[in-house]
């Protein structure tokens, strides 16, 4: 027999028959009667009408009976407010909630628990004032079933009436059940108790946790059931221990709970373990070893089901942002299955870009050019994406990973050539001038191109290399005619690349940005894109060159790792493992309301650690809102201030007219002609390898241009900084047959503006003369940042031919003489510094007492600001200043009697790092 | 923290029972579920949890059922999915099979159930054999009340108190399932051994058992370090063992529930060769004919036998007129997985067959292309495990001390086993 036959009278008197029915004076006929009541809610037929009736059958001995009447208690009294608090009104001395605190006194503890249970759910607040005494005694009872019961009831109480609850003394009643010698009882008041915590009004908690109730809930997480433990870890995630002891001992009672076979288990031990890690991080040995056991569970986790995989795996990609060696060597679990669901897919996706590096790269470009043959359309652009990504992650891996792309391209699916597109854009401009020789390949597949971002990031490449794309007129030509169709962003595009296009090459180009300056200003109801057309108007008109400055100004370098998230947020989802929030990747006050969402969480302090050494990568925005990044970034200013231009302004105001010959006969393109460079390794071992000791530290000269390939110029060269005069100083030799004139010289753009002060007055050089050079240098020059940044190319040119040469320059040479910081500036501008920005650098083979260190760093305008001594430690602050302005602040460790010293550099500009590094070495060393 | 209710839908999106636990969310956002799913689905951004302005649906299917919770806190996400698969498994228990029929057949139940099992959200007494103590099906027949039974709050929440067997007797399945992942140039790109033990306990009273296996970690720190023993990576337990005991020396003790359960899991990566290796030669040749050899090598020890080994081989799916060629073994079409299937009843180890099949393509082409889904192979070998984990001993200790037998049984299987085809 099956309930099934319920559902089935669907005759016209119904409700008027279950009335009789449900007084019928027959036990069992009185039961069906409610059972065909009940089938009828389950199928949405609205019952209320039956109230007095179906309460009326309360009164039972019968528990199935008793329990089906208290369901449709608890579902109509909500959404019939009024007939509830009728119905207690009306019998109010029998029903319904004195036959539930009659129930609470039932020599069943089923039916107690069942009659405290019931009443905390039937949210009308009229209800509460029966439910206190009941409640006080479920409490206390003695029968454990029946006070894990009463338990949860004091949250539900506190949902409906937080005042009740703090008044009537249930708080202290549910603390004191923390001690209860019943785990399940336990366990149940810290999640009441939680529950609780986090609903407080004030954000606040009402009850924080002692340490003496840690211990107990640490031995009760041993013995209740998994649910449990659950609740009990999650309080303890909450607790900020008192010292490095009591967290190391709260890792060594959880870490046993990551062999729990329920995942949610796992993951909330390793919510408190990471927690407890960040506290411990100054025990560098107990985090290792703690790394270690997490890996295996996390992984593990990934063999659950589908769904729990997913938050998993959303958790993962949290973890591995915080602390990447745990997973590092687990690579091969994220690759994916073929049968995983495609939301599985996508995440493992994420988490293989987060953990590929140098060692596993092979590996995982061969998985991801898979992936992009796969059919699920989603799937196989985010793999086409997370190649690009590899890219500029891995940088070796650049160049494969650029023939993977083209291998893609080159199959013609639309979907794939187009995402491709999108990301080696994001390549070209991680790494200017290498790998632009594929452009044509790019322009074969221009007409397929119909997404936006596809063509946006095509627009953007032609633009950008407008000079080596022969036909890129006739393209963006092409663009234009149905200008008005494009999309936002492709116009936008659009118009900047005609623009620059036209500054690289104005000669037959003119006619084209007329055409596009009046389609953006004149036939455009985007304000964005009449305002970009207008300053690009106004720019041409008024100083030709001043827009070639800000058009064509360099771009900051793409970040390596895309989409990480804040660190502040990250920390605050950390403490939120397993929850919503740390599916999301949000904070749960973003997508929960009032004041349920709780305080704010976050990661304790460091105790005893340094910060973390590696410099951080920049947080750019994720890869949607990219383009719409390298469109403004063309206004934008470049991270070193625009200097003045190379030509002076005319007042010529005629946008075709003579102030833009100067463009026209530009100088030379050095960029594309660096081959000569030497390798920069080498070079600066060589300049770094020798010593001498000058009053300014000036490396000894080395050979820029061989005499075989300036068929016959050989240079020798070096730069030093004498009395704020920068100069180059060479040594030109003719190894040529015949007598070398008409000198000049010329610099490409440069990360620090260099440039000759002077045009270069040699006089002709005979066959076998050798002569010494010195050319004075300013930093009034064109700013272009260069990798490594010190690089400095040049030009020189004489009756022969144009030579080019690649060097570095010393970055000492670039202390300005007023890098003299206050010492209280020096202070604040340290703390306000991030930490981030932070980077630590060990010296060897240091020379002489601290005294003399500070002298000799004095001497290269390394000026020390104060001098401390800690502990039998000298602690020298200094400072210094670069021709461009970028501040550098330094704290120099020196121990007497050892040769080592460790430095700590602060800067806004933290890439100049690794130059000022070397600085020191040299000229400590030296 | 918890679920506000708890709906259990059918394919269409009906609600066939629901259960409000929290009140605050109106019942009625259940409606949207179902055209929101379509949306994801449609978008291509289907993920088990939607959130709307109103709440955050979680949902997991089973049966062409939806199984759906409501929150609108910041719940434990993890709790969340663990537990509607549990509620899947507990009803599954119940009713033997959780579909629409035996939902409607059994509502009261599952009422009483969804009553017992989650407490203003939060989960309670999951374990169904517990349950079924004081929640039956024929409760109407009952005149006695019911009483909790212990177990409910007990620290054993797992086992009742006065079971009674005629015979006492333990069994034990090594079960080790082996997961392979190759890529198609027949590089094994992962491979991983997901073993289970697996116990059928008929015991009387409250046995307190310890189970001895020749764990590495074990074995070297008591100085056995050379006798043969296995490092299992990562070990999961049933509730019912004593975890703290586990991370201080090892042992694996506990009170067992009663019939059959998972004792353990346990997770290592092997560098064994795989035993079964398919090498696959497909020759397309469009608009005409497809052509497959298969050649499946056993890369087991000789004296062991795989049993019912399937090979499944996907075919297009508009592949016509089959036709096989094989030594061994029954080769069989299936249209309705596009795929050619290949049984052998018993396969030695160190041995090698073919199969050839060949297939008719139209001669217009489909528009929509097909992914490239991998071949796949299920087998079973008997009293093998891959890893060479051992039972060494059971010991079953009861008060009454009465004497039980322990079986043991070992089998290694299929896995997740997928080999890529190009």
């Amino acid at each position: 027999m099956t309930d099934s036959k319920y559902f089935t009278t669907t005759k016209k008197g119904e409700i008027f028959e279950l009335k009789s029915e449900l007084n019928n004076d027959k036990k069992e006929k009185k039961k069906e009667a409610v059972k065909k009541v009940i089938a009828s809610m389950t199928v949405g037929k609205d019952v209320s009408a039956l109230f007095p009736d179906v309460v009326n059958c309360m009164q039972t001995d019968n528990l199935e009976l008793k329990k089906l009447v208290y369901l449709y208690l608890m579902n109509y009294a909500k959404s019939q407010p009024d007939m509830a608090i009728m119905a207690v009104n009306t019998f109010v001395k029998e029903l319904p909630s004195s036959q539930l605190a009659k129930d609470c006194e039932d020599p069943n503890p089923l039916i107690r628990a069942l009659a405290v249970r019931t009443m905390g759910c039937i949210r009308v607040d009229k209800i509460t004032e029966y439910l206190c005494e009941p409640l006080r005694k479920c409490l206390k009872d003695e029968d454990p079933y029946v006070r894990k019961t009463a338990a949860v009831c004091v949250a539900k109480l506190y949902d409906i009436s937080s005042g009740l609850v703090e008044d009537q003394g249930f708080l202290e009643q549910l603390k004191e059940l923390l001690s209860d010698s019943n785990p399940m009882v336990v366990a149940n008041a810290v999640a009441a108790l939680s529950e609780i915590n986090e609903s407080t009004p004030n954000g606040q908690p009402l009850v924080e946790l002692s340490t003496n109730t840690i211990n107990k809930l640490l031995t009760a997480l041993n013995e209740c059931t998994e649910w449990g433990q659950v609740f009990i870890l999650d309080s303890l995630s909450n607790y900020s221990p008192r010292d490095d002891r009591e967290a190391q001992s709260i890792c060594e009672r959880i870490t046993p709970r990551l062999a729990h076979a329920n995942a949610a288990v796992v993951l909330s031990a390793v919510k408190v373990l990471i927690k407890m890690m960040e506290i411990l991080a100054g025990d560098t040995e107990f985090c290792n070893t703690m790394s270690k056991k997490l890996a295996p569970p996390l992984v593990t986790l990934l063999s659950s089901e589908p769904e729990v995989q997913y938050v998993a795996l959303r958790n993962i990609n949290l973890i591995v942002q915080k602390k990447p060696d745990i997973l590092k060597h687990e690579m091969k679990v994220f690759f994916v299955k073929y049968n995983d669901p495609i939301y599985v897919k996508l995440e493992k996706l994420d988490i293989m870009i987060r953990l590929a590096s140098q060692v596993n790269i092979a590996q995982v470009l061969s998985e991801l050019k898979e992936y992009a043959t796969e059919v699920d359309v989603d799937f196989v652009r985010k793999a086409v994406r997370a190649i690009g990504r590899c890219a500029i992650k891995v940088e070796p891996s650049a160049e494969r990973c650029v023939a993977t792309l083209l291998d893609l391209i080159q199959t013609k699916v639309n979907y794939v050539v187009q995402e491709a597109i999108v990301v080696i854009k994001d390549i070209f401009r991680k790494y200017p001038n290498k790998y632009e020789s594929i452009i044509s390949t790019l322009c074969e597949n221009l007409d397929t191109l119909d997404e936006p971002e596809a063509r946006a990031s095509m627009v953007w490449i032609i633009g950008e290399y407008a000079e080596r794309i022969d036909n890129a007129d006739e393209l963006l030509d092409s663009f234009l005619e149905g200008f008005a169709d494009e999309n936002a962003q492709v116009q936008l595009q659009l118009l900047t690349a005609v623009v620059k296009l036209f500054l690289k090459r104005p000669q037959h180009t003119q006619g084209l940005v007329q055409h596009v300056l009046s389609l953006a200003t004149q036939d455009s109801d985007n304000p964005d894109l009449r305002d970009r057309g207008f300053i690009y108007w106004r720019l041409l008109s008024t100083d030709p060159a001043a827009a070639k400055e800000v058009v064509l100004a360099d771009k900051p370098l793409i970040s390596e790792e895309t989409d990480l998230l804040e660190p502040t947020l990250l920390d605050e989802l950390i403490c939120h493992i397993s929850s919503l929030a740390s599916v999301y990747h949000k904070p749960p006050t973003a997508f929960v309301e009032g004041r349920s969402a709780g305080i704010r969480k976050t990661l304790p302090a460091r105790q005893g650690s340094e910060e973390a050494s590696a410099p951080e990568a920049t947080v750019i925005p994720n890869q949607e809102s990219l383009i719409g990044d390298l469109l403004s970034m063309d206004l934008g200013a470049p991270a070193a201030p625009v200097s003045a231009p190379i030509v002076a302004p005319t007042s010529n105001v005629d946008l075709l007219g003579g102030g833009l010959d100067i463009l026209l006969g530009g100088a030379p393109d050095i960029n594309s002609a660096a081959a000569v460079a030497p390798s920069t390794t080498g070079l600066l071992g060589d300049i770094f390898g020798l010593s001498a000791a000058p009053a300014m530290y000036t490396p000894p000269k080395v050979c820029w241009l061989p005499a075989d390939k300036g068929k016959g110029l050989e240079i020798h060269g070096t730069f030093s900084r004498r009395a704020g005069q920068i100069s180059m100083d060479m040594t030109l030799t003719n190894k040529a047959m015949q007598a070398m004139s008409g000198f000049a010289v010329q610099f490409n753009k440069n990360s620090f503006g260099i440039a000759p002060a002077s045009p270069m007055n040699v006089p002709v050089l005979q066959p076998g003369q050798s002569l010494e050079y010195s050319l004075t240098l300013n930093t009034a020059g064109p700013v272009q940042r260069m990798e490594p940044l010190t690089t400095l190319q040049v030009a020189i040119k004489n009756n022969v031919d144009v030579f080019y040469y690649a060097c570095q320059m010393p970055i000492q040479v670039l202390f300005t003489e007023d890098g003299t910081l206050d010492k209280r500036v020096f202070l604040t501008t340290w703390r306000d510094i991030p930490s981030a920005n932070e980077v630590q650098y060990t010296v060897n083979d240091i020379k002489g007492n601290t005294d003399a260190v500070s002298s000799k760093m004095t001497l290269s305008n390394i000026f020390t600001i104060a001098k401390r001594n800690v502990e039998g430690q000298d602690m020298l602050y200094q400072s210094l200043k670069l021709t461009n302005n970028i501040w550098v602040l330094l704290e120099l460790k020196l121990q007497p009697g050892v040769s080592t010293a460790t430095l700590s550099l602060k800067s806004r500009s933290v890439e100049v790092a690794p130059y000022v590094f070397q600085a020191y070495d040299s000229i400590l060393k030296n | 923290m918890s679920c506000s209710a708890i709906y259990i839908l059918d394919v269409k999106g009906k609600v066939l029972i629901s259960r409000n636990y929290r009140g605050d969310i109106d019942m009625s956002v259940i409606d949207k579920f179902m055209p929101l799913l379509m949306e994801k689905e449609e978008e291509g951004l289907l993920t088990p949890i939607i959130q709307t302005v109103d709440c955050t649906f979680a949902y997991i299917k089973t049966n062409n059922l939806y199984l759906v919770s409501t929150t609108k806190k910041n719940a434990n996400i993890a709790l969340v999915f663990v537990f509607l698969h549990k509620l899947v498994q507990v009803m599954a228990e119940y009713f033997k099979e959780l579909e629409e029929e035996s939902i409607r057949d059994n509502f009261v139940v599952i009422y009483e159930l969804l009553d017992e099992l989650l407490d203003f959200g939060y989960p309670q007494t999951t374990d169904s054999k517990i349950l079924q103590e004081y929640i039956t099906q024929e409760g109407h027949k009952l005149e006695i009340q019911p009483r909790i039974p212990v177990a409910v709050t007990n620290a054993v929440s797992w086992r009742s108190e006065g079971i009674k067997y005629r015979k006492n007797e333990v069994f034990l399945d090594v079960i080790e399932s082996v997961n392979l992942l190759a890529n198609s140039n027949g590089n094994v790109l992962r491979s991983e051994i997901v073993g289970a033990i697996k116990m059928r306990v008929y015991l009387s009273g409250m046995p307190e058992l310890r189970l001895g296996l020749n764990d590495k970690v074990l074995f070297e720190s008591t100085g056995r370090g050379k006798s043969k023993s296995v490092e299992l990576e990562d070990v999961k337990f049933h509730q019912c063992v004593r975890l703290s005991r586990f991370e201080i020396d090892r042992t694996i003790s506990f009170i067992p529930p009663d019939g059959e359960f998972e004792l353990m899991s346990y997770r290592l990566n092997t560098h064994v060769k795989p035993l079964i290796w398919i090498e696959s030669v497909i020759e397309r040749h469009a608009h005409s004919r497809v052509e497959y050899m298969i050649k499946a090598k056993s890369q087991f020890k000789r004296r062991s036998t795989a049993n019912n080994v399937e090979i499944v081989i996907p075919v297009p799916h508009d592949a016509d007129s089959p036709k096989f060629k094989t030594t061994i073994g029954t080769v069989k079409y299936a249209p309705e997985q596009n795929s050619v299937n290949w049984t052998i009843k018993s396969f030695p180890g160190g041995k090698e067959y073919l199969m050839r099949a060949h297939f008719g393509l139209p001669s217009v082409e489909c528009e929509d292309s097909e992914g490239k889904p991998p071949i796949q192979v299920k087998f079973e070998i008997p009293y093998f495990t891959t890893s060479g984990i051992q039972v060494r001993y059971l010991k079953i200790i009861e008060k009454s001390g009465y004497q039980a037998l322990p079986w043991v049984r070992y089998i290694t299987q299929n896995g997740d086993y997928q080999l890529r085809t190009n």
